[in-house]
């Protein structure tokens, strides 16, 4: 008999999981962020401190390069938000109807010098071409944000010539810092916000390069289409603006946009 | 049409693929003939390792083969003691990488091809007086002929679709190390696409035809040995 009894409860607990799996929305609430590579920790600890305050919902982050992330949001890849190192990106979106709503800016990126085989911050774009630098990562400028900037700056300060047979690329900005962090290259141009993370802070230090020597990293997000009535993006879209929010963007080396209307807690 | 570094590209993949081939023929057969005819314990072990690069994801692969060609790296420190160049983003670092990546590729077809020639022509060739390694290349080698056809095109075919390990170890340098796969990769990340399904095209037509190479090749080839 209780052979029965405990079949008929498995199946009837097997239903309700079924059940859960079929009807999204009646209890706790998940969205699916796509960020930018650079965003690595910075975002890392900015869902922990929102989840703080949103215990029972889920939040998942999914690291990759802008320009994938575009391709399959366009082929209607399950993203609630889009974290675009390069707004441009996120504005075609908007434009070709993707987007809930309209791109809101969060950032501005910088980029810098950064080794792990020797102190960066005695370093200027000139010592690049000293002999003992013999590869120098960037990210690959075809497709990355950070990369076309580091092409920006040093073709502007006239080192390009020299330098670009040195040049390495690495896929995103992450993967360019791997080739740095790994001794392979000696030298990489990547993302403040990378040479400020734990990870990378501990090997060595970074020489900030000038920004007028390359066109402004705006950085962009946009709740995507099939968010547009999930309440927990729109939260996490509110919270990006919060001073929490902005004091763990700030620390990652970003400089924020000026306050939205409301902040006042800006200084 | 294809720009020309699509041309430096496809013609990079090809020299990369050939000189893998080449070295895993030198390489690949004596590991080949070994397993196929070793009775000692640590057949399994070896064959297991030499299969390994079949489930391992090529981003682990290559991410350990950065960190070995590194400077603190064992594969590294024994160029730097040679007094040669690192290998990472080199040629000759794609080289070695896809040595280890396209290995199975060799060594499995021509264990099989050698394990279907069974001990009695070799037996025989001993009665005749032929050394081992005299019976080996006149015997073994000629009988195996299928096997080292199939290896050979695999190894290439397989060298050729590389990407994973390229990409990790590569730096995507134009005309080193920036082979077609990985060029397709980054007009597909750029928007591209039209450019991207041109050079992808003259891909799937090449391995279309490799393939069917291997296929027809089987079809007809009158049997042999059995």
């Amino acid at each position: 008999m209780w052979q029965l009894r405990f079949v008929s409860s498995f199946a009837s607990g097997l239903l309700l999981v079924f059940a859960s799996l079929l009807s999204p929305g009646v209890q706790a609430e998940k969205i699916t962020i796509a960020a930018a590579a650079d965003l690595k920790f910075a975002m890392d600890e900015l869902v922990m401190e929102f989840k703080h305050s949103h215990p029972k919902h889920e939040v998942e982050v999914i690291y990759g390069s802008s320009g994938k992330f575009f391709a399959q949001i366009r082929q209607g890849a399950p993203f609630d938000l889009y974290f675009s190192a390069d707004i441009s990106y996120a504005q075609s979106l908007a434009d070709a109807g993707f987007a809930a709503g309209s791109v809101q800016p969060y950032a501005l990126g910088r980029i810098v010098l950064w080794s792990a085989t020797q102190d960066a911050s005695q370093m200027s774009l000139a010592s690049l071409s000293d002999p003992a630098i013999k590869r120098i990562a960037i990210a690959n400028p075809k497709h990355a944000p950070y990369g076309m900037r580091a092409v920006e700056a040093l073709k502007q300060s006239g080192l390009w010539d020299k330098l670009e047979p040195k040049l390495v690329y690495g896929e995103n900005i992450a993967h360019t810092a791997q080739f740095v962090q790994s001794g392979n290259a000696q030298v990489g141009i990547i993302a403040l916000a990378l040479a400020l993370s734990p990870e990378l802070a501990r090997k060595g230090g970074y020489w900030l390069i000038p920004d007028e020597l390359h066109a402004p990293l705006e950085q962009g997000f946009i709740i995507t289409k099939r968010a547009e009535k999930n309440e927990l993006a729109q939260q996490f879209a509110t919270y990006m603006n919060s001073k929490p929010a902005r004091q763990v963007m700030t620390r990652y080396g970003f400089v924020l946009p000026d306050a939205a209307a409301g902040d006042t807690d800006a200084d | 049409m294809l720009t020309d570094s699509d041309l430096q590209a496809l013609w990079l993949t090809v020299r990369l693929a050939a000189i893998v081939t080449f070295i895993l023929l030198l390489i690949g057969t004596p590991i080949a003939w070994w397993l196929a005819r070793t009775k000692c314990w640590w057949k399994g072990p070896i064959g297991a390792i030499v299969a390994l690069p079949l489930v391992l994801p090529p981003s682990v692969l290559g991410f350990y083969l950065l960190l070995a060609m590194g400077p603190s790296g064992p594969v590294g420190q024994l160029t730097e003691a040679l007094n040669i160049a690192p290998l990472a983003f080199t040629f000759w670092g794609l080289v070695l990488a896809s040595v280890f990546y396209s290995l199975p590729f060799m060594v499995q077809p021509l264990q099989t091809a050698f394990e279907a020639i069974g001990e009695r022509p070799l037996e025989v060739a001993a009665t005749l007086r032929a050394s081992p390694l005299d019976a080996f290349f006149t015997v073994a080698v000629p009988l195996a002929k299928p096997g080292f056809i199939t290896a050979s095109i695999l190894t290439f075919a397989h060298t050729v679709g590389e990407f994973g390990v390229v990409l990790m170890i590569g730096g995507n340098i134009p005309g080193v190390t920036r082979v077609a796969s990985v060029q397709i990769y980054d007009y597909v990340e750029a928007l591209n696409y039209s450019q991207a399904h041109r050079l992808a095209l003259v891909l799937l037509v090449f391995s279309f035809v490799v393939l069917l190479a291997i296929y027809a090749g089987r079809r007809f080839r009158p049997a042999r040995g059995v």
